[in-house]
């Protein structure tokens, strides 16, 4: 260690203040604090610090995707092979999955953090880690035959307008992840949606139909899905978004660490719930007639309130803003999932308006406490001399 | 009156090293120093020149915008140094004992006869009136107005907390004498807040309201007790004042003899054998530490206070004007390599469960400065409610100082806050904000506008 410890120290001479490439210095600290913590010792304010930092909440984000995003490779090997009738084992699924999901991650990753150390070195701050997590959810969201260069420009979109564009991260006001799938979806509609993306070579193998349950529902065809496989996943779908078992996972490591905000997801679950039981009773076509319990476990729902809806910048960052925001997230999902027959799933638009009312819901929460303040304040003037 | 405080939101973060309950008497010094810095918001005039004879009592200087508030020297001696920073900005004034005890002595009165005007004036003239802080903002009280309450907090809920009850045992009586003569400045609106778990003496104290508080740190923090018995309204003063300060007050009114004890925890995992040393307001701090085992084969930083809000101190340097604790930390200047990974290198006390480290915590943990990551913006939201009882947002109130938004300020509270009840949130948070710095320059920020 001291040795590797010793190179990096070496390598980093040149970038030291006064240095040759002094200006590239974010780059080689971002390399050189992913190896070491840096041994900065506290100079201002308090002098110890919790060992969290930016960079461990973000990999525990990582670490609560990976189960849903290895079920979401395998299962789109197993769609592929499943809808062919071909013979095939478990080995084979997932072989197939990464051959399609890998350079999808390596593109993200490779653009979105190019364009990260760019505005890092330009504006001389150090990297934020904030796009280890968007990097993987973009592939995570997307359909598996997208062309990689269809992922590539949604991440240049996505990172330069719906964050650096902001002020970067931190500051943004829409979900990145999220920006580059809704970039995608408005600017190539065909490759993000119809009954031909969804599983792998369908476009080009008539035998293969790939719609998803919302799709079949907004259609008015019969689904040939149980329960259970929409439980466990193995129904067509974004690469990671159709096994509940698997989000649900990643839930309890988010919610356990506290990284993720319980009460977003509790509080979107009872919105979606409500709505779609209400649905139930009013019943008029498929998909309002669609078990509100069902509706939970199909589509990008569960998907999005764990993952998306908990993204802690553009969320409510209030604890009573967030359970409104959640709660409204659920509702405007089922909402639009029923009466938009164009868009059958809801939960990306929902959270996207959501984004953009988050602020709005906190302002009202602190004017009430600013009020709160004020009128106790008005109460006591007469004490005053 | 007797009243219960619940406080539920908070840590406790149990560090190693707690002072044992030995008391040794220290009377003679080195060097003593007296700095205006201790006191917020303060501006010295000198009174003295460098070279002048001192006794214990006599003025050294006074405020700038107030005349009768002045600081005195703590020991007999001669003014051997004026100190000064960037601007001729008073930093340090040393005075260089002598062996004898030559004192400024007043006459004292009855305390039957004593009225609010003559303890006022009394702590005035012997240079006592610094014991008195105010609230909003922690400065020296202003001795024109009448607060709405005066407050002291027997609980030290920081990590390496002192014990009043142990500091002050043999000061019983002069405590009750202290309360009853701020009885007399301000009758009935007395109170005093003790441990619910561990009241000492202190639950036995007549003419002052008592209050009962429970749960962890912040509890011990003057602002949570305030905000959650009788917050602070606009334009409203709450004076507060340090339990061993009551003493220094009662001995003063029954000696006529400026009184400036000062009881010192030392602890940390540096110090092999943490225990407790009474000796004098300023006095350095390297004569105290001769009497100790500190581990020196390791780098470590002196801290005037607790580990979240206290201020660092070379090793040769002297005690502040209002601390009972000095903590004794490793530095920790060394490198992690693969830090950031969650659920490893759990021996660093963690409030998130990212980290295994709440396991491992019975024994206190071995604490070091390392700042454990880098600045970044602010991302995680929520964790600062988590660690933080008022009712007060606190990262709306951080961004509005960050932002000089001083209605904003106003509106969100900050007349209820002052730096050091944002020490948890500098230590738990994810993006390593210096909530305190920020708090800080917002409070300076809002005398300005206000004066």
């Amino acid at each position: 260690m001291k040795f590797l410890r010793k190179k990096l120290d070496d390598l980093r001479h040149p970038f030291r203040k006064g240095g040759k490439w002094e200006k590239f210095a974010p780059a080689i600290n971002a390399f050189d604090t992913f190896l070491f913590v840096p041994s900065h010792t506290t100079f201002k304010g308090s002098h110890i610090r919790d060992s969290v930092d930016l960079k461990r909440t973000m990999s525990t984000v990582i670490i609560a995707l990976l189960p849903a995003l290895i079920y979401g490779i395998y299962n789109s090997g197993y769609q592929y092979y499943s809808q062919l009738d071909l013979p095939f084992t478990f080995l084979d699924a997932f072989i197939h999955g990464s051959w399609k999901i890998l350079p999808m991650i390596f593109v993200s990753y490779f653009v979105g953090l190019t364009i990260e150390f760019i505005f890092a070195v330009y504006r001389g701050h150090e990297v934020n880690e904030g796009y280890l997590v968007t990097g993987l959810l973009i592939p995570m969201i997307m359909p598996i035959d997208i062309p990689l260069w269809m992922v590539a420009i949604s991440v240049a979109f996505s990172v330069v307008i719906a964050k650096e564009a902001f002020g970067g991260t931190g500051m943004n006001i829409l979900n990145p992840a999220l920006t580059a799938r809704a970039f995608a979806f408005f600017a190539y509609p065909t490759y993000m949606s119809g009954n031909k993306v969804w599983v792998s070579e369908a476009s080009n193998v008539d035998a293969i139909s790939g719609e998803t349950i919302l799709g079949s529902l907004a259609a008015g065809e019969e689904i040939k899905y149980s329960v259970a496989e929409m439980f466990y996943g193995s129904i067509p779908g974004s690469i990671a978004e159709t096994s509940v078992l698997y989000i649900l996972l990643g839930a309890v490591i988010l919610m356990f660490t506290g990284v993720g905000s319980w009460r977003i997801m509790l509080s979107g679950i009872l919105g979606a719930s409500l709505v779609g039981y209400l649905f139930n009773l009013w019943g008029a076509n498929a998909l309002m007639s669609f078990s509100w319990l069902n509706h939970l476990l199909v589509g990008g729902f569960a998907f999005g309130i764990v993952f998306m809806a908990t993204d802690p910048v553009t969320a409510s960052q209030t604890n009573k803003g967030k359970w409104i925001y959640g709660f409204l997230i659920g509702v405007f999902c089922i909402l639009i999932r029923v009466f938009n027959p164009a868009y059958p799933e809801g939960v990306f638009l929902a959270i996207l308006l959501m984004n953009v009312f988050a602020p709005t819901i906190d302002h009202y929460i602190i004017e009430a406490n600013i009020k709160g303040r004020r009128k106790r304040w008005k109460q006591n003037t007469p004490k005053i001399i | 009156m007797t009243k219960d405080i619940r406080i539920s939101k908070g840590a406790k973060v149990n560090i190693k090293g707690s002072a044992e309950k030995i008391l040794t008497d220290i009377s003679s010094t080195d060097s003593c120093a007296i700095k205006p810095g201790n006191f917020f918001n303060f501006n010295p005039k000198m009174l003295v020149k460098e070279g002048a004879e001192v006794s214990i009592g006599t003025p050294i200087c006074f405020e700038k915008n107030d005349s009768r508030v002045i600081l005195v020297s703590p020991v007999f001696g001669t003014v051997k140094k004026i100190i000064r920073g960037d601007r001729r900005k008073i930093l340090e004034i040393l005075i260089e004992p002598n062996s004898s005890n030559k004192k400024i002595s007043h006459k004292v009165e009855k305390i039957d006869s004593l009225s609010p005007e003559k303890i006022k004036n009394f702590l005035l003239k012997t240079g006592s009136w610094p014991f008195i802080r105010q609230r909003p903002f922690n400065v020296l009280a202003d001795p024109d107005i009448i607060p709405k309450s005066i407050h002291i907090s027997t609980i030290s809920s920081v990590p390496l907390g002192v014990d009043y009850d142990f500091i002050l045992k043999n000061n019983k009586e002069d405590f009750q004498l202290g309360i009853n003569i701020l009885n007399i400045l301000l009758p009935g609106k007395v109170n005093l807040f003790v441990d619910k778990d561990f009241q000492g003496f202190f639950s036995k104290i007549e003419n002052a309201n008592i209050f009962r508080v429970s749960g962890p740190h912040p509890s011990g923090n003057v602002s949570v007790q305030i905000q959650k018995t009788n917050p602070i309204n606009f334009g409203e003063k709450v004076w507060v004042i340090r339990p061993e300060d009551i003493v220094n007050i009662a001995i003063l009114f029954s000696t006529g003899i400026y009184s400036c004890k000062r009881t010192l925890a030392i602890s940390g995992s540096s110090v092999l054998n943490p225990q407790y040393f009474k000796t004098t307001i300023g006095s350095d701090l390297s004569s105290i530490l001769k009497k100790l085992n500190i581990d020196l084969t390791i780098q470590n930083r002196y801290i005037n206070g607790d580990v979240f809000s206290g201020i660092e101190v070379q090793q040769d340097g002297h005690i502040d004007f209002y601390n009972n604790l000095v903590s004794i930390i490793p530095e920790g200047n060394k490198h992690r390599f693969f830090g950031w990974l969650p659920f490893f290198y759990n021996k660093i006390p963690s409030l998130s469960r990212t980290s295994l480290s709440w396991l491992f915590g019975r024994k206190g943990y071995k604490v070091d400065t390392n700042l454990n990551g880098e600045e970044r913006a602010l991302v995680v939201t929520g964790e600062m409610e988590k660690v933080f009882p008022m009712d007060i947002y606190p990262m709306q109130l951080i961004k509005a100082c960050m932002a000089g938004d001083v209605e904003k300020m106003e509106g969100l509270g900050i007349y209820e806050v002052i730096p050091e009840d944002f020490g948890l949130i500098d230590y738990s948070n994810t993006s390593k904000i210096e909530a305190q710095e920020i708090i800080k320059e917002g409070i300076e920020l809002m005398i300005k506008e206000i004066a």
